[in-house]
């Protein structure tokens, strides 16, 4: 009879949703990009700085949202923090599910896919006047 | 109206074992507390009857066939269509026109009416509380004709500010389209009044009914609104019906909003003839069965005083706000309960829960919420919120449903470490 939303409702992404991973802004952003998801409004915004060799330094988020959206984005980004826009770009949807962890129905996929795609998005998107610091779109293969 | 007599307790329990789906279980063995009525409502086994029959017994298509079928199509389509009249007052069946729903009704208005009647500088007047089903379809009129849209703001516990309705309403005042309940905050809006001072403006107004049709008694005539647009499926009925009623000398005077079939008198190659009431409005084959069906609805409702449904619905939402006050460390949108209808929008304070992993939460516990913005984006950030979760009512809904849900909430509590 025990109900089962303590799977998906986990220790360590309530800890991630209360106590987020860079959630805040950028300091020296470069790219950034913001999305929604139409049906339930959630928002993730995603700012990082990226270097001429394609490494992002930092990666920060902010939204707001249920606690699967905010705890993916804190979980993502906490990963991504100092990694090379080639391993974004080979992190597929499945592989932002892996490391959700838990399993998630179709709708709740989208709260938890929808940082993913912003971060996928955030790395082509170089902020407009921003001085000589952004590199155009990071072609890839640099480091 | 002051002191009504109160109508006889009204019992859900004499209506439950007609509603096959508030018996199933949910997630392996929880029983279901369906509170999600502002949505869509369930249907008793006599609508769902009523639909099988027709497939079973007398489809085909209607108003153009000479076998027996046809006919026994004719004779339930134009039946539902007779009961739909009765239920509003309205005083003829031509007044009635079937659309796919509250939406179409509102978007045939804007559209033939609207393109018709208003033109740059003209005033539509809406309230922040509306749907977006009765926003965007004036915001496209505006964008066609260069028309003005005004907004009737609210009050911070949920309620028009009537006091503004004087500045609001001007002699460029063409439309006034306002809901009667709230889809969010429940508020019963009040409509005699509207209607009243919008005609003395000299403006034609029009009532969503989507949230009071189905539950409380309408009576067009009395209220005097031009046009009322309301949907089958949140009153027992099947999806993909609704109904426009309109004035009879509006509907007249408006262009036919979609051609092809059915609307038409006599079509040449070169042109057109439009048919009379209501088919004018009700072109291609229309949604025969969801039509009958909402008749069926409708005999449904005949058996049950609405006045009664009213006020059960009022103390389910009483009971929900005691509920909701004991959990604590949630806000309740919207005004007291005497002046709500069966519709109940919180929050957790900060956000958090937010309102989906509420939603996700009591769902494990069997109880069906809304979460989201419920189509009213506008009036969620008029009181600084992206989403609430909601809890609706109909009079088969019980106080113990209520109370699961507050066993719920504070499982919700409990998840999220709120102790």
């Amino acid at each position: 009879m025990a109900p089962d939303e303590e799977e998906l409702y986990q220790e360590h992404i309530l800890d991630h949703y209360e106590d987020p991973y860079h959630r805040g802004h950028c300091p020296a952003c470069t790219h950034a990009h913001q999305d929604t998801n139409p049906l339930c409004g959630d928002v993730i915004h995603m700012e990082l700085q990226l270097d001429q060799q394609g490494t992002m330094k930092e990666v920060y988020f902010n939204g707001d949202g249920c606690c699967i959206s905010q705890a993916a984005a804190s979980m993502l980004v906490e990963k991504f923090d100092g990694k090379t826009v080639d391993e974004v770009k080979k992190f597929t949807a499945k592989d932002m599910l892996d490391l959700f962890g838990v399993r998630l129905t179709p709708n709740r996929q989208k709260c938890c896919l929808l940082s993913w795609r912003v971060l996928q998005a955030a790395i082509y998107s170089p902020v407009a006047g921003d001085g000589a610091a952004a590199p155009s779109p990071p072609a890839g293969g640099k480091t | 109206m002051t002191t009504a007599m109160k109508p006889p307790a009204l019992n859900p329990e004499t209506y439950r074992p007609d509603f096959p789906i508030l018996a199933r279980k949910v997630h392996n063995g929880v029983a279901l507390a369906y509170l999600d009525n502002a949505a869509t409502t369930q249907r008793p086994r006599q609508v769902i009857r009523a639909i099988v029959d027709a497939y079973e017994q007398h489809y085909a298509n209607v108003h153009r066939g000479i076998h027996q079928l046809a006919r026994d199509s004719d004779d339930l389509y134009d039946a539902a269509r007779e009961k739909v009249r009765a239920f509003i007052n309205a005083p003829a069946v031509e007044q009635i026109i079937f659309t796919s729903g509250t939406t179409s009704a509102i978007n045939l208005v804007a559209r033939s009416w609207g393109d018709a009647n208003v033109r740059a500088g003209d005033e539509i007047l809406l309230t922040e509380m509306e749907h977006h089903s009765n926003l965007v379809p004036w915001q496209q009129l505006a964008g066609r004709t260069g028309a003005v849209l005004r907004h009737v703001p609210l009050t911070d516990d949920g309620l028009l500010q009537m006091d503004a309705l004087d500045a609001l309403l001007t002699d460029r005042t063409k439309l006034v389209s306002v809901a009667a309940v709230s889809n969010v905050l429940g508020t019963c809006n009040p409509i005699a009044e509207i209607i009243r001072r919008g005609h003395e403006a000299g403006a034609v107004v029009l009532i969503d009914g989507a949230q009071s049709v189905p539950h409380q008694k309408t009576d067009v005539q009395a209220l005097d609104c031009d046009f009322l647009a309301f949907s089958g499926h949140k009153m027992l009925g099947p999806s993909g019906v609704g109904v426009l009623y309109g004035k009879r000398e509006l509907l007249e005077a408006m262009p036919p909003f979609m051609g092809g079939g059915s609307m038409i008198r006599t079509v040449r190659l070169d042109g057109f003839e439009p048919g009379d009431l209501p088919y004018k409005f009700e072109a291609g084959t229309p949604p025969i069965v969801p039509v009958i069906g909402l008749g069926a609805a409708i005999d449904y409702l005949g058996q049950i005083d609405l006045d009664a449904v009213v006020e059960h619905e009022r103390r389910l939402t009483e009971h929900t706000h005691e509920v909701l006050e004991a959990i604590g460390g949630l806000r309740i949108l919207g005004p007291a309960p005497a002046l709500k209808g069966g519709i109940v929008s919180f929050v957790f304070d900060s956000d958090r829960p937010h309102a989906h992993d509420v939603a996700e939460v009591v769902d494990r516990y069997g109880v069906a919420l809304r979460a989201g913005h419920h189509c009213a984006m506008p009036l969620h950030q008029r009181y600084g919120v992206t989403a609430t979760a909601r809890a609706s009512f109909y009079f088969y809904n019980t106080l113990a449903e209520v109370d699961k849900l507050g066993e719920a909430l504070q499982q919700v509590k409990r998840v999220f470490r709120r102790k």
